[in-house]
């Protein structure tokens, strides 16, 4: 594509040629208002929509956060009782701990093996749209119906792991009511789901490296292994940044997957109770809106401080290639 | 040897021709190697695809044939049965129009106003653009599990808990179709035809559904199955909002038959498959487009 000039400004010369003095400037002034009016309109649906569903709701929520209510009742204010309380909630860093431990469960093999699969798909074969199509297609289903079926492929009974484990001699695990089981059966529901998305997107980076680079490496004679830490990774940094921040977002907010593998409960001694399904079981199980507005505002909290490590992974030690597209971007904007 | 040019259209860029004079590709030169190479992928393929083939094989199977030692890897024949017990059981079928309604209307809506917004925000200089568009960028910083218990608060006080168009509305226009159609606008309109065209008397609107749509057609194919997709896949909102066992999607109607009807793994399998089936269809339709479009969007992002 041609590298785009600026959007274009309101041209110079209006249509009719402007007669000079004073009452002209005021019309044109208000004819310039009245050509913005459709702009005005034409962007206002989101900003509506905005504040009314999401503006207000959160700044609801900080209210909520200081409230005792179980939403039909009398609101009573109690402070920072909701804050207090969470501090000491052995129930809420249990779901802090399980979050964070199915989180690195599934990111950091996720993302070897979205390396890994990228890699492969890079090394000019056949039927990659074909395979590219099969490694997405996880990504776009109903989590509800694969928990479903996962529950069922790891069913401590009569599913299908347990089965082949069986069959090779091993002893059968109880993958959906032991502590380790559940976070392992969650994580590999997150892996299924999005590793081929981040293989995507690794093989869309990889593709954007250019070739000279590689042949003057190859022209100076660096190995494979080289060419894969000097070139590869460096240049690929930010993508692999991107992928990263894509899945701690997605880690701290798990739902899905234990809400319909375990239930509200999260299974036997919460051991797959993540942040948000105790926030979900707080607000509409237990009906305490306002500490379930308390355990949101921890998660963003949460939430924003990985924000800003990741931003520092970004901004600091990386000097040329990280900040590449970050400057890309600016000069398209 | 095999000279490689198969599929030439389908590869990203159009470098194909080249590849081979300045590949960076040190393995997958022999043969050997490329056998290797398939393989592995082949395997990757393998368990990406096999929860869905194994998926149908449940829901084609009776929760005997299901619970059985050594499983039973193949096809069975309780699949009509299967689906006539779910129907029976909860009203699947209201819950899929339910679905389609709801996925349809939030993927036209946010093609429309998302596109509108984008063409001003990209072709247009008016008074507090750039303080109004980075305000735009700043809301999807914004996580969404902040809102929910005010959103349903508010939901139930406008009267709309239970309702389709709690799951419609909120969502009818967002910032991230916004920042991404603006960006195809800026590369893909050509100033010189905004020009003209107002120059030719046309107003603003005009020139958004002459010019500018026809010119976003493939941005707006991609945001529409986008948001299809992810409105159809909803599930914490629906489940918190549709109250009515009635008036439910695809995703929390399939939730009630799991926990309802646990112990018929046949038939909770067949609504299953019935809740993914469409959904797959519309994503090979458009996948080209969509995996590209993601992958774009991840590089340029």
């Amino acid at each position: 594509m041609t590298a785009a000039p600026p959007a274009i400004a309101r041209p110079d010369a209006p249509a009719p040629a402007p007669a000079p003095g004073r009452r002209d400037t005021r019309a044109r002034r208000r004819r310039r208002r009245r050509e913005n009016l459709p702009l005005y309109i034409a962007i206002s649906p989101f900003y509506l929509l905005f504040a009314v569903f999401g503006l207000f709701p959160i700044l609801f929520s900080i209210v909520l956060s200081f409230t005792d209510w179980d939403g039909m009742g009398e609101i009573s204010f109690v402070g920072l009782a909701q804050y207090q309380f969470l501090v000491t909630d052995d129930r809420f860093w249990n779901a802090v701990g399980n979050t964070f431990i199915i989180w690195i469960l599934s990111t950091v093999p996720m993302l070897f093996l979205a390396m890994a699969i990228a890699f492969l798909l890079h090394q000019n074969i056949r039927f990659t749209p074909l395979y590219r199509v099969a490694f997405f297609l996880p990504n776009v289903t109903s989590m509800v119906a694969m928990a479903i079926v996962f529950g069922s492929v790891f069913s401590d009974t009569f599913g299908l792991v347990n089965s082949a484990m069986t069959a090779l001699g091993l002893d059968a695990v109880p993958w959906l009511s032991s502590p380790w089981g559940i976070k392992i059966t969650i994580a590999a529901m997150v892996i299924w789901r999005f590793t081929g998305y981040n293989a995507i997107i690794y093989l869309a980076g990889l593709q954007s490296i250019p070739t000279d680079l590689y042949d003057a490496a190859r022209v100076d004679g660096a190995s494979l292994l080289q060419v894969f830490f000097r070139i590869t990774i460096p240049l690929m940094r930010p993508i692999i940044l991107f992928t990263v921040i894509t899945s701690t977002i997605g880690g701290l907010s798990l739902f899905t997957e234990p809400q319909v593998l375990l239930g509200d409960g999260g299974g036997a001694g919460e051991a797959g109770m993540t942040i948000v399904l105790y926030q979900y079981n707080q607000a509409f199980t237990q009906f305490d809106f306002g500490y379930g507005s308390a355990i949101a505002w921890a998660l963003f909290l949460i939430a924003a401080v990985f924000a800003i490590i990741n931003w520092r992974l970004v901004s600091g030690r990386g000097d040329g290639p990280a900040r590449r597209p970050r400057a890309r971007k600016d000069s398209r904007r | 040897m095999t000279a490689a040019p198969p599929l030439p259209r389908t590869t990203a860029s159009g470098r194909k021709s080249t590849r081979r004079a300045i590949s960076p590709h040190y393995g997958a030169r022999s043969l050997v190697a490329k056998i290797v190479v398939h393989l592995c992928v082949l395997i990757g393929v393998v368990l990406s695809i096999f929860p869905f083939y194994w998926l149908v094989v449940m829901s084609t199977s009776t929760t005997a044939e299901i619970f059985g030692y050594p499983p039973k890897l193949t096809f069975g024949d309780s699949f009509v049965e299967n689906v006539r017990n779910v129907v029976q059981s909860v009203d699947m079928l209201q819950a899929l129009t339910n679905t389609v309604i709801v996925s349809g209307a939030c993927a036209l809506l946010v093609m429309f106003f998302d596109s509108l917004a984008a063409f001003a925000f990209a072709k247009f200089d008016f008074p507090g653009k750039n303080v109004l568009f980075v305000l735009l960028i700043a809301t999807m910083l914004v996580p969404g599990s902040l809102s929910l218990v005010p959103s349903f608060i508010l939901m139930s006080q406008i009267g709309w808990v239970g309702t389709l168009q709690a799951l419609i509305v909120p969502g009818a226009a967002n910032a991230f179709g916004i920042f991404l159609l603006r960006q195809m606008a800026a590369g893909s309109i050509p100033d010189e035809l905004v020009e003209s065209a107002r120059i030719d008397g046309a107003g603003f609107f005009t020139t958004y559904w002459r010019i500018a749509v026809p010119l976003l057609r493939g941005g707006l194919a991609f945001l529409g199955i986008f948001t299809f997709i992810a409105a159809w896949n909803d599930y914490v909102w629906p489940l918190i909002v549709l109250v009515n066992p009635e008036r439910q999607t695809l995703q929390t109607a399939l939730q009630n038959l799991n926990s309802l009807y646990l112990t018929d793994y046949g038939m909770v399998m067949a609504g299953a498959l019935i809740s993914v089936v469409p959904l797959i269809g519309v994503f090979i339709i458009g996948s080209r487009h969509f995996i590209a479009n993601i992958a774009a969007g991840a590089i340029k992002g």
